[in-house]
């Protein structure tokens, strides 16, 4: 995701003089790509993230569209009261890039644990928040977020998350992309994760169950009437997400409560008592009990409860 | 010429001062001493030294004033009103449900380039509208205004190092150093001391000023930058409620709002001065 990230931009500078790109002093042997075709717009702000957010800001009112860049928590808890008052308040077309989303920094800790970045940006005015699930999706969001007016939090994986569209979709801010369909179970994934969401998908369609799968690149804003159809055309409708509290499945339940439509409803997320824990990233997703193996364990028991 | 000027901007300072004491005292607001206490340097900004127009509030060649002690907008509002940014008789709405006129700075405000009330956000800002000025040719200063208490956020000392690493000498920092933060004196909180020496090891050009003598404010201001290629402060010594004799250096100031007499009181200190 990194690399069709910064291929992305480099494509997009290419043709739009506006595009900046500012970084918190990390991004080594990602972003030179950038830094060498763009060294007037590329700024390395050093290791001051408040600062590096407030200079964003004073560049988009002279009217740039920035890229700041940093990993996990840092572009956006450090700087947090920079990105409400200046970026979101203004709001200014300053595109903030996590790299890292959920535990994609494993064994570095909980401190490059992004874990409740979507909670806490979905809630500030005038920001839409992306969270691509492949690196197709990647570049199709850079695009949107470069096209929109307004602050942009883009969350993405740390590298190497599999291609999971065969086609270009078509991508529209707030509205799911379609990956399988089926009637039984609507699986909404966000982020990184989309991988093990197709694979429980597979394997749950070859025990049998059909099921849909939808990417929720967008958290804010949504298309509620489309969503709330996708969600009607199946049983049981479950989130998927590298996350905890307060992110997808927090927007669904409220979605689907405010509905007042009856539709099951189940989480799969992180738990915040879970995050202590030291492991790869694989092995966190286990303990949070969101990999492939436990969707396909619980949506069985959702949709086919012993008696 | 030159002392027609001077004397307009003390004019100037009487206006605004009357002005944000009587909006503070109708809104019940607080902050007046903190008003007062910049009252010459804006003055001085608005008659003699922004390049600002105010029949095009956002003239991309204008000069950028980010006022970042933002809880004393009663006086940046009554001085753009004085300047015909907005007619005066909006300042009556200060504070009043509904009205634009927020108690912190609020960019919506024609003339008000940035929302501001937090400490420690302007600086930042100032160093991205200096850098996009710098790339992009334009020969517009950015100045920011900026309380001594809030030279204990963090975000300014990042600043301070940013922009002397970028060379932007068309950004000049002006500290109103009247001593007096939240809950007591300066020194007793977080001593800055020795001020002027840490924004040289900054690598910024420093000059001190009384922030009351208009002629002392005028000249530096009119000197900016102090060296090329290098940002410039001003450190600027200040009383804080400067001009009503019962607010000056009184920190209860901070909070209280003047009730009928004691306004009636400071208007008559402020049009008896010479």
């Amino acid at each position: 995701m990194r690399m069709a990230f910064i291929e992305s931009l480099c494509k997009i500078a290419l043709q739009d003089k506006r595009i900046w790109l500012l970084t918190g002093d990390l991004g080594y042997s990602v972003l030179e790509p950038f830094a060498n075709s763009f060294p007037e717009r590329f700024i390395n702000a050093g290791i001051a993230e408040q600062n590096m957010t407030g200079v964003s800001t004073g560049l988009a009112l002279s009217g740039k569209i920035v890229f700041t860049y940093s990993i996990a928590n840092f572009p956006i808890l450090r700087c947090l009261e920079q990105i409400r008052n200046d970026i979101c308040y203004h709001n200014l077309n300053v595109k903030i890039v996590s790299v890292g989303g959920g535990v994609a920094y494993g064994t570095a800790g909980y401190s490059h644990h992004a874990t409740e970045d979507l909670a806490i940006m979905r809630v500030l005015p005038n920001i839409t928040v992306l969270a691509p699930g492949d690196p197709i999706e990647v570049r199709l969001a850079m695009q949107a977020a470069v096209t929109m007016q307004g602050p942009c939090y883009l969350r993405l994986g740390k590298g190497g998350e599999p291609v999971q569209h065969r086609i270009t979709p078509h991508f529209a801010i707030g509205k799911p992309i379609t990956i399988r369909e089926g009637r039984d179970v609507t699986i909404l994934s966000t982020g990184g994760i989309l991988n093990d969401v197709v694979t429980a998908a597979d394997e749950l369609t070859k025990k049998g169950w059909s099921v849909s799968v939808a990417s929720m690149h967008t958290l804010k804003p949504l298309d509620e009437i489309f969503l709330i159809s996708l969600c009607q055309k199946t049983k049981f409708v479950v989130t998927v997400e590298e996350h905890g509290p307060g992110g997808l499945a927090s927007i669904i339940a409220e979605i689907i409560a405010c509905s007042g439509i009856p539709i099951k409803f189940h989480p799969f997320m992180l738990k915040p008592e879970t995050f202590a824990t030291t492991g790869d990233q694989k092995y966190l997703r286990s303990a949070g009990d969101i990999t492939a193996g436990n969707i396909v364990d619980h949506v069985i028991r959702l949709l086919d409860p012993p008696r | 010429m030159n002392s027609t000027k001077k004397d307009a901007s003390i004019q100037l300072a009487k206006i605004i001062r009357t002005n944000a004491l009587r909006m503070v005292h109708t809104a019940h607001a607080s902050h007046i001493a903190s008003n007062l206490s910049i009252a010459d340097i804006l003055a001085v900004l608005y008659e003699n030294i922004l390049n600002v127009n105010w029949s095009q509030p956002e003239w991309p060649d204008r000069d950028r004033f980010i006022l970042s002690k933002g809880h004393a907008s009663a006086i940046l509002y009554a001085v753009l009103a004085e300047k015909g940014f907005f007619p005066k008789d909006d300042l009556t709405n200060f504070c009043r449900n509904g009205s634009e006129l927020i108690g912190h700075a609020n960019h919506r405000v024609p003339g008000v380039e940035l929302s501001t009330g937090s400490l420690g956000h302007g600086l930042p800002i100032g160093c991205g509208l200096a850098l996009a000025g710098k790339k992009d040719g334009k020969s517009y200063r950015t100045f920011v205004l900026l309380g001594d208490g809030e030279m204990n956020e963090g975000s300014n000392w990042e600043s301070l190092l940013f922009a002397a690493q970028h060379k932007l000498d068309n950004l000049i920092a002006i500290v109103d150093c009247n001593a007096i933060q939240g809950f007591g004196a300066t020194k007793d909180i977080l001593n800055l001391q020795p001020f002027s020496d840490k924004w040289q090891a900054f690598r910024w050009s420093v000059k001190e000023i009384d922030g009351h003598n208009h002629a002392e404010i005028k000249n530096v201001l009119a000197t900016v930058p102090f060296s090329e290629g290098t940002p410039s402060v001003i450190i600027a010594h200040t009383v804080k409620g400067k001009g009503v004799k019962y607010m000056e250096d009184q920190l209860a100031w901070h909070y209280r709002s003047p009730d009928g007499d004691q306004l009636a009181i400071a208007i008559s200190e402020i049009e008896g001065t010479p």
